[in-house]
């Protein structure tokens, strides 16, 4: 009898034990959803003051003006789609050629590792470290080319930021752009090479048109990275809340302006409010991206 | 007198609404080599993998019927207490990666939390390597752990695993399949001489294999039980039709 | 036809020199950042930088002694916060591979990577710092935190992914309990994978600037107490570079150099962890 209940007891134990552990992972899953659901939410509730007082001249207004009260968001959405897509210019053809230098010419070896290796220190390098040298070593340099071509010799602006994003974003399209052209069937390549085509001919006409639905992607993420960038950009982009006249004007991002004018506002102020609202703004447009992203490839790689 | 160890009572099982076993019974008797054998997609796996209830762990499968061990009711009882009763060995070995040998033996006893003093997991170890004839290959190298050795002694260290839980049956789920034939007859002497500790049911696909090792063989097909019996009459005299045309070839 | 052969060959050369030419370009960038920060932080780091609180302008001596205390301190708390959910949440999804309720998960766990750091700031913002009318270093740690679960969860996944089934099931054979064959036979599998993701998430926030600005917020003591502001390396950084006086300056570099040296090393020891730890199957 006593052996019936220990067993008994044990087995309630056992089973106890066992729906808790499942619950436990189980809320851990939920738990993230609840924090995405949160995110959005406290975005949406505390911009909701702004976007009552501005409405949708938050939208298109052109002009950021703390003092007076005018909050338009439309300086900071230039600044950064310009940033970001002129960063985007800039390295793909840098970030191309490793992943072609690596999936294709070099996939072994000591010149393979050296440039895999520079790849991640590049990607490590904390971004408030790139801004930090993009003062030191890159404005000079702008400046420089300022003065020659008579502009205003600020060395800060569109110009610096997107160079500095650009070396930033490189390892994440290279690395996987790197992996789909590793994938590329050998079989394809070598139908290709027996037609008598040159190297060059079968990565472009073969091995590009493959991958390039990985590639597409890594320049998404590449991009969705560049959108976000905070302390590099705000560091060299010159603050200044307009929209930029030419490429080498001053100006601010979405969350270069956060950053810099959050701690400045006051709490419960419509500043602040329209501060959140464009963390909302940047928020949507970094998760569009990505979801158009992946649409994208996943209707590149189904026709695959 | 031959005892039963099993019981098989009208035993069903599913995977979703496709009917994998059909109305299976069976009686094991106690402290014998039972083969189970039959054509690929008969349902022998899933039949030896239903009495330790490792079967319901795949999501959507299902189960009616009676299966008793001694005379406990398998589906009455927590799966765990089965499972510890009744051994497995597997196709491919698995030993555990992150164990020592020694630690891979007693396992069973580790994992569940049971603890043991020195002196007597360090009896069962020997014991059960003993058993399954791997003790001299490795008594010196106890603490290494278990990956590099061949994947004949890695079968026999699961088994060794199996055994040191002394259960009351073990599972052999074609378990010389992925070794190589010299392993494979190291493994079959073992079952041989196994059988005076523990009853053993083992799922072949390779009919000379039942008829060298086991006593009693059970033939099935398409889910049912066709025909059991002591091995010798079943491989001369077989009483069903279809018994005869696997055992000559015919298909399977 | 002879030309035509010839130039193809040319420009199958011109294009394979090309290549190589701008994936050396792209390695410049990495020696001149690297080459700066060494020669101009190794002349910074002294005893005094170590040890020594920061100093107003003008006094020589100041360090920042706060700042990598802080560094620490904030890496602790965002790791006690990060680890234990984002390891439950990994083993979840790798065992639940179906189903509608992992799908969502994994949706909102690749969200959560793309958000902006500063916007993950406003966030702990708004629910640590407002209800305590204070910024704080524990502010900073749940920003920090948040941005260390999805590597986490993802790689946790990953591995536990490549683990067979088949250990699970000789575990489960011997009649160990669900949770128990989790815990003591796949989570020691995977562990150099799991390291591995937690070291990296670390190497990823240490350098994080973005998310402390309104949280942590930055100090120039000594801060033990998680409930009142803290300093950290990125955040002197940032403020000292953007400084217009020297000696803050020089200290911007000091501590650029053990910043860099931090995260670069962390990388290294997550890809050591891998090579020395793996488990083979």
């Amino acid at each position: 009898m006593l052996k019936i209940a220990k067993k008994n007891k044990k087995r309630d134990r056992l089973n106890i034990s066992e729906s808790v552990f499942r619950k436990i992972l189980y809320l851990a899953g939920i738990c993230m959803i609840v924090i995405i659901f949160t995110i959005f939410l406290t975005l949406l509730v505390k911009s909701l003051p702004a976007f009552r007082t501005l409405g949708v001249h938050f939208l298109y207004g052109k002009t950021w003006d703390p003092v007076s009260s005018e909050f338009g968001s439309i300086p900071f959405l230039v600044g950064t789609l310009i940033t970001s897509f002129l960063s985007l210019i800039i390295s793909i053809p840098f970030s191309l050629s490793i992943s072609i230098f690596l999936g294709e010419y070099f996939r072994e070896g000591m010149a393979s590792s050296l440039i895999k290796s520079s790849m991640e220190l590049l990607a490590g390098i904390p971004s408030v470290i790139y801004g930090f040298c993009g003062i030191f070593i890159l404005v000079p340099v702008v400046r420089a080319i300022e003065m020659k071509l008579g502009i205003t010799p600020m060395g800060v602006g569109i110009f610096t930021a997107s160079i500095v994003l650009s070396i930033m974003v490189i390892p994440y399209s290279a690395s996987l752009g790197r992996e789909v052209i590793q994938l590329v069937p050998s079989e394809l390549k070598e139908a290709a090479f027996s037609l008598g085509a040159t190297r060059y001919e079968v990565i472009r006409k073969v091995v590009l048109p493959y991958a390039r639905s990985g590639i597409f992607a890594g320049i998404l993420l590449s991009l969705g990275r560049a959108l976000g960038e905070t302390m590099a950009v705000t560091m060299v982009i010159g603050n200044m809340n307009a929209i930029p006249k030419n490429i080498f004007s001053p100006s601010n991002t979405m969350a270069s302006v956060i950053a810099n004018e959050f701690m400045e506002a006051s709490p419960g102020s419509l500043h602040l409010s329209s501060l959140v609202a464009v963390g909302l703004l940047l928020f949507v447009v970094t998760a569009v991206v990505n979801i158009i992203g992946k649409y994208i490839i996943k209707k590149l790689s189904v026709e695959i | 007198m031959e005892s039963t160890v099993l019981k098989i009572e009208e035993f069903y099982a599913y995977f979703g609404d496709h009917c994998v076993l059909n109305n299976v019974s069976l009686s094991i008797p106690r402290n014998k080599v039972t083969a189970v054998m039959g054509p690929s997609g008969c349902g022998k796996t899933t039949l030896i993998r239903c009495i330790n209830r490792m079967h319901e762990l795949i999501p959507g499968t299902r189960v009616s019927g009676k299966i008793f061990l001694l005379d406990e009711d398998v589906y009455a009882t927590n799966p765990i207490i089965v499972r510890r009763k009744i051994g497995m060995v597997f196709q491919r070995p698995n030993p555990f990666p992150t164990m020592s040998i020694y630690d891979n033996v007693i396992a069973g006893y580790k994992l569940n939390g049971i603890r043991l003093a020195k002196s007597e997991s360090g009896r069962i170890v020997e014991e059960s390597l003993r058993k399954s004839a791997l003790w001299y290959e490795v008594k010196d190298v106890l603490h290494r752990k278990g990956t590099f050795l061949s994947g004949g002694q890695q079968q026999r260290l699961c088994l060794a695993r199996a055994l040191a839980m002394n259960p009351e049956i073990i599972l052999l789920d074609e378990p010389t399949s992925a070794l190589d034939p010299k392993s494979t007859s190291h493994i079959e002497e073992l079952i041989t001489q196994l059988e005076n500790d523990v009853t053993i049911i083992i799922v072949t696909h390779n009919t000379a294999q039942a008829a060298r090792i086991s006593d009693f063989t059970a033939f099935m097909y398409l889910g049912e039980m066709i025909e059991f019996g002591p091995t010798e009459r079943m491989f001369t005299v077989p009483q069903d039709k279809r018994t005869e045309e696997y055992l000559t070839g015919k298909f399977g | 036809m002879k030309s035509g052969i010839g130039f193809r060959v040319a420009k199958d050369v011109i294009f394979r020199g090309m290549i190589i030419l701008f994936s050396i370009l792209s390695g410049i960038p990495l020696i001149v950042i690297l080459y700066f920060i060494v020669k101009n932080g190794i002349s910074s780091i002294n005893w005094d930088f170590i040890v020594n609180l920061p100093k107003p302008v003008g006094e020589i001596g100041g360090g920042v002694s706060n700042a990598i205390i802080g560094t620490f301190i904030l890496i602790i708390i965002s790791s006690i916060i990060s680890v234990p959910i984002g390891l439950s949440a990994g083993i979840y999804l790798s065992e639940n591979r179906r189903g509608k309720i992992p799908y969502v998960v994994r949706l909102c766990v690749e969200t959560l990577q793309g958000i902006p750091s500063i916007v993950i700031g406003i966030i702990a913002y708004t629910w640590i710092v407002i209800p305590m009318k204070s910024p704080s270093a524990l502010s900073g740690g749940v920003a920090l935190g948040i941005m260390m679960l999805p590597v986490i969860i993802r790689t946790t996944e990953e591995t536990l992914n490549l683990i067979p089934i088949s250990l699970r099931e000789a575990s489960l054979a011997l009649g160990v309990p669900y949770f128990r064959t989790i815990l003591r036979v796949v989570l020691p599998a995977g562990l150099s994978g799991i390291v591995t993701g937690i070291l990296l998430s670390i190497a990823r926030i240490t350098g994080e600037t973005a998310p402390l600005l309104f949280t942590a917020f930055g100090s120039n003591f000594m801060n033990l107490n998680v409930f009142k502001p803290i300093a950290s390396l990125p955040l002197v950084i940032f403020n000292y570079a953007t400084s217009p006086y020297n000696e803050w300056i020089s200290l911007a570099w000091g501590a650029s150099f053990v910043l860099v040296v931090l995260a670069l090393g962390l990388n290294l020891i997550a890809k050591l962890v891998v090579r020395k730890w793996k488990v083979q199957f």
